[in-house]
């Protein structure tokens, strides 16, 4: 009898205990929201990912201390896809069953997102993508707080041939889907504007492509016919150094053939020798150079969370900023982090960006922002030389192309579709 | 010489406000003459004044005012006293091709001395006449003008024979025939520049392929060692430089040259303890030694992140060796490929020699020829593999400071060269320098052949299919090793 007793006791006691623990782990997820990030730790990506992860940890730690989310601490949850595509889908997967995010911050390659895509759609996740893009969807699921073609590519276009009244062009690029796509929408508009075709030199190299002396050579006799000549590239990571340093070298000089770089920010400059760069010119919606004072305390607080004076600010670090601030304002306006309830309430929330305006984010997931033109610095920083004089509305899909034309994208009632052609009046049916 | 000074102040980036609302507002009317009057009378209210700093702020120079200031450098520049100073400023106003310098440059003319400048002002008075001369000057003009490799008489004699609609731009026949007969002739010539052009690129794309490749021809092909850490043995190379850059920052040309012996060093110790702390216990199984040698790449790979982080660091050019050779408007070749190839022709002298005459050498070939036999004339077998190992990987470190001038310095340095040096050696055939030394070349020349027509990215893969079939048929490459010992 004694003895059934202690087992009993025991029994209970340990039911008691585990019923406890089982409790106070239900509270304490009931305690956070979790906020997955997915960006690349390792492999070749990281280069430009680690950076971003360490700026969502920032704006997380930063809203916990002004007392979290709905009332609840905000929990990050970290992931390493290491810059390996098919992993991406499947560490989205986790976040998403296993640690029940309500939203995903991450992906850099355009085909990353892609791979992410049909997960994240299939389990009705929310994904924050930060990084400019080509264009050409729209999803339900996903918030694109980068630029849209309209919002880099093409101002970018604008300036070179307005203000350098430039007439001939090398569209070079990396070859892969983004420049593919952005150098296509580029052709057609150059052609609407009533460029030559024979003034337009398309070259794509394989990524980390590092040896660019007949490239160069090329680009240098097509500029010495007499026009004035630009290169827009979109040559992507690590093959930029090179290519700069080639371009230097081979003598050509900003003044004379300009290159406008689309891929090509602060981060990546404070890895190269800008001696041979100076004056060459990018297009984004940020620069760490902005004198703003919300852009001032940004730096300052980067700075500091990152414990290095020397680390720079750069465009998709702002474009997270903005994305997180939006739907950090969504939840609150929606009481939830109900994916469905937010999608709705993150339609027209507005929210000021780093360079002085109010980005708002826009029916068909894309957000307003102004695009501004840069010259490169002799201390790796960008001096502002042409910004457009309001925010530029992002368009999913570009009229540039005669297929995309009729399409918009419009996640608003009655339409609610990422592709609805205005001619047929129909939504394709395809999600993305 | 006030208003000279002045401006190179200006262009070193801090226009002071005074100066840009003086320069805005004549920009526009585009008087150069103003502009320096402007920029002269500028510069001295803001010294004579003595301006309260905070009140100016720095103005950044763009390339509208950098085309602005050279222009009026190189016109101030003209009366300087030093000749190649106002030879390369006659040059700039040439490239400038602007119809109001040529009043200044024709005055200059009279005044000259110098027959270098001499020549070059007339040269420029002459491309004037091409378009402005009257018939007998533009007859003159294209006959002495079709001799000299100018772009600007390109785009010229070119505009002259080019049909705008229905009519052509020029309405002289004659003049027409000249010009058209002209381009033909110096057309013959930029074909002929455009052929040493693409053996230089390519020789020079060769040159890398060869220093990346020589030390693997020497632990791959002659200790026959798959080292699959190789390109990281390149990469460590490579942050040598970067370190020593950091170490003496005033003397950047002399730290890339020091780099040389350390980078060598620091490859080769490293390439010594990898071999005696894992490859030596691996010898005869290719498979772990690619394996475990992967693992090794990986791992320095990784260290290499955590020290200097993930992010490229700057490595800077010497200046000697930014820039390029113009031999004249058509060729120019680039300071840092001629150096590199130079380098490399150096580095595999020095290995040929190396293996050749010194007792090293010799004991490398006779324990890779026949290891039992070596050891039994007395030869320390493991010592001389060591030895030969840290060898392969200093030269690795070597071709890693040659490729730090030409591509990132970064973690994955390595990794984007380790196939093409496996593909050089086997190309080459395996255990055989000179095989290496010719394959590197005929690859890069071939390369660089068929980029114009194919571009970058088809011109690597019908190269790789190439010695795909290659291989097919002669399996031990270019030159293959022959004897006893390599049949068994």
């Amino acid at each position: 009898m004694k003895v059934f007793s202690a087992t009993f006791r025991k029994l209970a006691l340990s039911t008691a205990v585990m019923s406890l623990a089982f409790a106070s782990t239900s509270v304490r997820a009931e305690d956070t929201i979790k906020v997955g990030v997915l960006h690349s730790l390792s492999g070749t990506m990281a280069i430009s990912e680690t950076t971003l992860k360490d700026t969502m940890l920032m704006l997380i730690d930063e809203q916990n201390k002004k007392g979290g989310l709905l009332g609840k601490k905000l929990e990050p949850v970290v992931v390493d896809p290491a810059s390996n595509w098919p992993l991406f889908a499947e560490k989205a997967r986790e976040l998403l069953t296993k640690d029940k995010v309500s939203a995903i911050f991450g992906c850099w390659t355009s085909v990353s997102r892609k791979s992410v895509l049909p997960v994240i759609e299939e389990l009705n996740g929310l994904l924050f993508y930060p990084v400019q893009y080509e264009g050409e969807e729209s999803s339900k699921n996903v918030f694109y707080t980068g630029a849209a073609p309209n919002q880099q590519a093409i101002p970018a276009v604008d300036y070179l041939m307005n203000d350098l009244k430039v007439k001939r062009w090398v569209l070079a690029g990396t070859d892969y889907v983004y420049p593919r796509t952005t150098n296509k929408i580029l052709e057609a508009y150059l052609k609407s504007k009533g460029v030559d075709s024979k003034d337009i030199m398309i070259n794509y190299t394989p990524f980390g492509h590092s040896d660019w002396q007949s490239i160069v050579a090329d680009v240098k006799k097509f500029g010495s016919a007499g026009k004035k000549t630009a290169v827009v590239s979109t040559i992507n990571g690590d093959a930029n150094v090179p290519f700069y340093k080639e371009l230097g070298n081979q003598g050509i000089k900003a003044e004379d053939i300009p290159v406008v770089a689309f891929s090509v920010g602060e981060e990546e400059l404070s890895g190269m020798d800008t001696k041979p760069l100076v004056g060459h010119l990018a297009a984004w919606n940020y620069f760490m150079s902005v004198d703003s004072t919300k852009n001032a305390a940004f730096i300052n607080q980067w700075k500091e969370y990152i414990k290095n004076p020397k680390r720079v600010t750069n465009d998709p670090m702002e474009a997270h900023y903005i994305g997180f601030n939006m739907w950090v304002k969504a939840v609150e306006k929606a009481g939830t982090t109900d994916p469905d309830a937010v999608q709705k309430a993150i339609i027209g929330v507005e929210y000021p960006n780093l360079s002085g305006g109010t980005s708002k984010m826009l029916p068909n997931h894309h957000i307003s922002k102004p695009v501004l033109i840069g010259e490169i610095q002799a201390d790796g920083q960008f001096v502002t030389v042409w910004q457009t004089n309001k925010l530029v509305d992002g368009d999913a899909w570009s009229d540039f192309l005669p297929d995309s034309k009729p399409i918009v994208a419009d996640w608003t009632a009655p339409i609610s579709c990422g592709n609805y052609n205005t001619k047929t009046k129909k939504c394709s049916g395809q999600k993305y | 010489m006030n208003a000279y000074s002045h401006l190179r102040f200006l262009r070193n980036g801090f226009l002071a406000c005074l100066c840009l609302c003086f320069s805005s507002s004549l920009m526009a009317e585009g008087s150069l003459a103003e502009l320096l009057d402007a920029f002269r009378t500028g510069g001295m209210q803001d010294k004579e004044a003595g301006l309260d700093k905070s009140l100016l702020s720095k103005i950044n120079v763009n390339n509208r005012i950098r085309t602005l200031l050279k222009k009026g450098i190189a016109l101030q520049q003209l009366n300087v006293a030093d000749d190649k100073t106002r030879l390369a400023a006659v040059e700039t106003l040439g490239k400038l091709s602007d119809p109001a310098t040529v009043k200044v440059l024709t005055d200059r003319l009279l005044v000259e001395t110098n027959q270098g400048v001499l020549e070059a002002i007339r040269r420029l008075v002459l491309i004037d006449q091409l378009q402005n001369g009257n018939k007998d000057e533009r007859i003159k003009a294209i006959d002495t003008l079709k001799e000299f490799n100018s772009q600007e008489v390109v785009n010229q004699l070119q505009a002259m024979t080019e049909k705008e609609g229905e009519s052509f731009k020029e309405n002289d026949t004659d003049i027409r025939n000249l010009a058209s007969a002209a381009l033909t002739e110096i057309k013959g010539r930029i074909q002929a520049y455009a052929a040493v052009e693409t053996v230089f690129f390519g020789l020079s794309l060769g040159a890398v392929l060869v220093l990346s490749a020589i030390g693997l021809a020497i632990t791959f092909g002659v200790m026959g060692i798959i080292n699959m850490a190789h390109g990281e043995l390149m990469m460590l190379g490579a942050y040598t430089v970067y370190v020593l850059q950091q170490l003496m920052p005033e003397y950047l040309g002399l730290a890339t040259v020091l780099s040389i012996p350390v980078a060598f060093l620091v490859a080769g110790l490293t390439g010594i303890a990898i071999e005696r702390g894992i490859i030596r216990h691996l010898y005869g199984r290719p498979l772990e030694t690619l394996l475990a040698t992967f693992g090794v790449s990986l791992f320095l790979q990784q260290t290499v992140r955590s020290i200097f982080s993930p992010l490229n660091r700057s490595v800077s050019s010497p200046s000697w060796m930014s820039g390029s050779w113009q031999i004249n408007d058509f060729l120019a070749l680039t300071w840092n490929r001629f150096y590199i190839l130079i380098f490399s022709l150096l580095v595999f002298a020095a290995l040929v020699q190396i293996l050749k005459r010194t007792k090293l050498g010799l004991e490398v070939r006779a324990v890779s020829q026949n290891r039992a036999m070596a050891r039994a004339m007395g030869i320390p077998s493991g010592q001389v593999d060591a030895l030969t190992f840290g060898l392969g990987s200093g030269i690795a470190g070597i071709a890693g400071v040659a490729l730090s001038q030409i591509t990132n310095v970064g973690p994955n340095l390595g990794q984007s060269y380790i196939v093409d040096s496996f593909m050089v050696v086997v190309f080459g055939g395996v255990g055989n320098l000179y095989g290496t030394l010719l394959a590197g070349f005929s690859l890069g020349i071939a390369n660089k052949f068929l980029e114009p027509y194919a571009g970058a990215v088809l011109a690597k893969i019908l190269v790789l299919i190439f010695i795909i079939l290659f291989i097919q048929k002669r399996p031990r490459g270019l030159f293959p090793q022959k004897g006893r010992a390599v049949e068994s």
